[in-house]
């Protein structure tokens, strides 16, 4: 009965049935698996309070990575925002700092939630929780929230790809920033209409983004463009919620990103064989932190 | 089209960096503990593609030995499995291989038991931390780990599956999927039967009990 693959049936259920997309996007989940209700939220519940732990602890501690080529970036802009000399303006720069936490604390072996992927994992915490706190949502509303950015991570993954292996970048943090997009136009009070324009244009900003992690790890550039993605998503967010209109539906900005990631030749598919993992310096970097000291 | 959870989405929640190189090294592990009877006195991890090129950004290596000792991939005290090792006296070593493997982040699994016994298993991180369990023991299989799964070697011979299937009737466990894998006419084989409920240690001893049953383990959904 809630069952949807597409934006345009999501729509669809939404008009039907007088309820907003997080609502449809849990009754889906409920219907789907049989879950009771209150387990689905309790369960969406603990995702989030790993996302405030992932980002109080990106805040709060000096980490370094594994290979030692980031960590600690997180604080600076942080305290940047604090003092109030962000250019961007002081809650962006601290959800873009939050984003910034979450995938260094991913890089130090901590724990995160994948959002989509852990490659992504920053931008929805940044995006979302920074933000929604800083206008004083409770827990309930963007637990409430993370189903919208679900139902749209949804469709992507059941008409194109949120691997960067399959499809680049543009399908690990242009979807995260797509999700988080939507999900704060439905938290804003926007309706399930502008809630898929904002995931349409934060897709579109980042279309063509291509995966290129210097040594083949989750660290420079990804760290830094989940904090783009953050960035993207709130704007984009302002763009729907200020009445504008997606000249292309979803399902076609999906498809699109789709075909690109098609397109796209594997050496800028995670393969660290192309872009920013092909300069000479990032492959030096990878000479140094892989040289073989044996086990 | 793969029906999707919410959950597959929003998740899930593990040890970074990579889910594939960390989360599915995990598993990986914790699969192979669960597939050998006894406890752990030595593994040998060769690792093949991907993950001996790039185990030491990734933490593969923690991930693996962490599996290996039973911590989950969302544990944080994954980076720590080299210490928990060493304090539980697991012995551990790593091989990097160039040679060909059946998927770039493959790894071989030379688990050594205090009772003597040794087991090899060959597994595949295949994306999104999801993993595949291709050989065990020389035995070329295809386990997935998702399900509730019951594991036995035995000595090919006929009857033993009728035995088998009759102690899970006895228990009122219904038979998802069940294939057979053998090297050779004959040969020691391996049954894999996936469950929709969860297989109790009672049902394992039944198992134990059939005669030419060699090894059954249990594993649990991951």
């Amino acid at each position: 009965m809630y069952e949807f693959s597409t934006g345009s049936q999501l729509l669809r259920l939404t008009r039907k049935f007088r309820k907003p997309i997080w609502e449809i996007v849990a009754l889906s989940e409920q219907e789907r698996t049989g879950r009771p209700w209150e387990d689905i939220f309790e369960d969406m519940r603990s995702r989030l309070r790993v996302m405030e732990e992932s980002i109080r602890k990106g805040l709060s501690q000096e980490l370094k990575s594994l290979s030692g080529l980031s960590g600690g970036e997180a604080r600076r802009l942080y305290q940047r925002a604090m003092v109030g000399l962000a250019l961007s303006g002081d809650r962006v720069a601290r959800a873009a700092a939050a984003a910034l936490a979450v995938t260094e604390v991913n890089a130090a072996m901590g724990k995160i939630v994948a959002a989509p992927t852990a490659g992504s994992s920053g931008v929805i915490p940044g995006a979302l929780i920074i933000v929604a706190q800083e206008l004083g949502k409770s827990e309930e509303e963007i637990a409430q929230a993370l189903f919208t950015a679900a139902g749209i991570g949804l469709i992507i993954a059941q008409n194109a790809t949120l691997s960067g292996a399959e499809g680049g970048c543009q399908a690990e943090v242009g979807s995260a920033s797509s999700m988080a997009a939507g999900a704060l136009v439905e938290l804003l009070g926007g309706t399930a209409e502008q809630c898929l324009a904002a995931a349409s244009f934060a897709l579109m900003n980042l279309m063509g983004l291509i995966c290129d992690p210097l040594a083949g790890l989750v660290e420079i550039p990804c760290i830094k463009r989940n904090a783009l993605g953050c960035l993207n998503a709130i704007l984009c967010a302002d763009f729907a919620l200020a009445g504008m209109e997606s000249p292309i539906p979803f399902d076609e900005v999906v498809q699109a990103m789709y075909q690109v990631g098609k397109a796209l030749p594997p050496t800028l598919k995670e393969t660290a064989e192309g872009g920013i993992a092909a300069t000479p310096t990032a492959k030096r970097l990878e000479e140094q932190i892989f040289k073989g000291d044996p086990l | 089209m793969e029906a999707y959870s919410v959950f597959d989405i929003i998740g899930p929640v593990m040890v970074g960096p990579s889910s594939s190189h960390t989360a599915g090294a995990a598993r990986l592990g914790k699969l192979a503990r669960q597939i050998v009877e006894g406890s752990i006195k030595r593994v040998e991890f060769i690792l093949y593609g991907s993950f001996a090129r790039t185990y030491k950004g990734h933490g593969t290596d923690k991930a693996l030995l962490a599996g290996i000792l039973g911590l989950d991939p969302h544990d944080e005290k994954l980076a720590y499995s080299f210490e928990m090792a060493r304090e539980k006296g697991v012995e551990f070593g790593f091989t990097l291989s160039n040679a060909r493997a059946p998927h770039p982040n493959s790894v071989r699994m030379i688990i050594t038991t205090w009772e003597g016994k040794q087991r090899s298993i060959l597994g595949c991180s295949i994306g999104g931390g999801n993993v595949l369990l291709k050989e065990i023991d020389g035995i070329e299989v295809e386990l997935t780990g998702k399900y509730d799964t019951l594991i036995t070697t035995h000595r090919d011979r006929p009857g033993i599956v009728a035995r088998v299937a009759k102690v899970l009737a006895d228990h009122d466990i219904n038979i998802a999927y069940m294939r057979v894998y053998r090297r050779a006419k004959g040969d020691r084989a391996i049954m894999v039967i996936e469950s929709d409920q969860p297989i109790s240690g009672e049902v394992k001893r039944g198992i134990r009990e059939v005669e030419g049953i060699m090894e059954a383990a249990i594993l649990n959904p991951l």
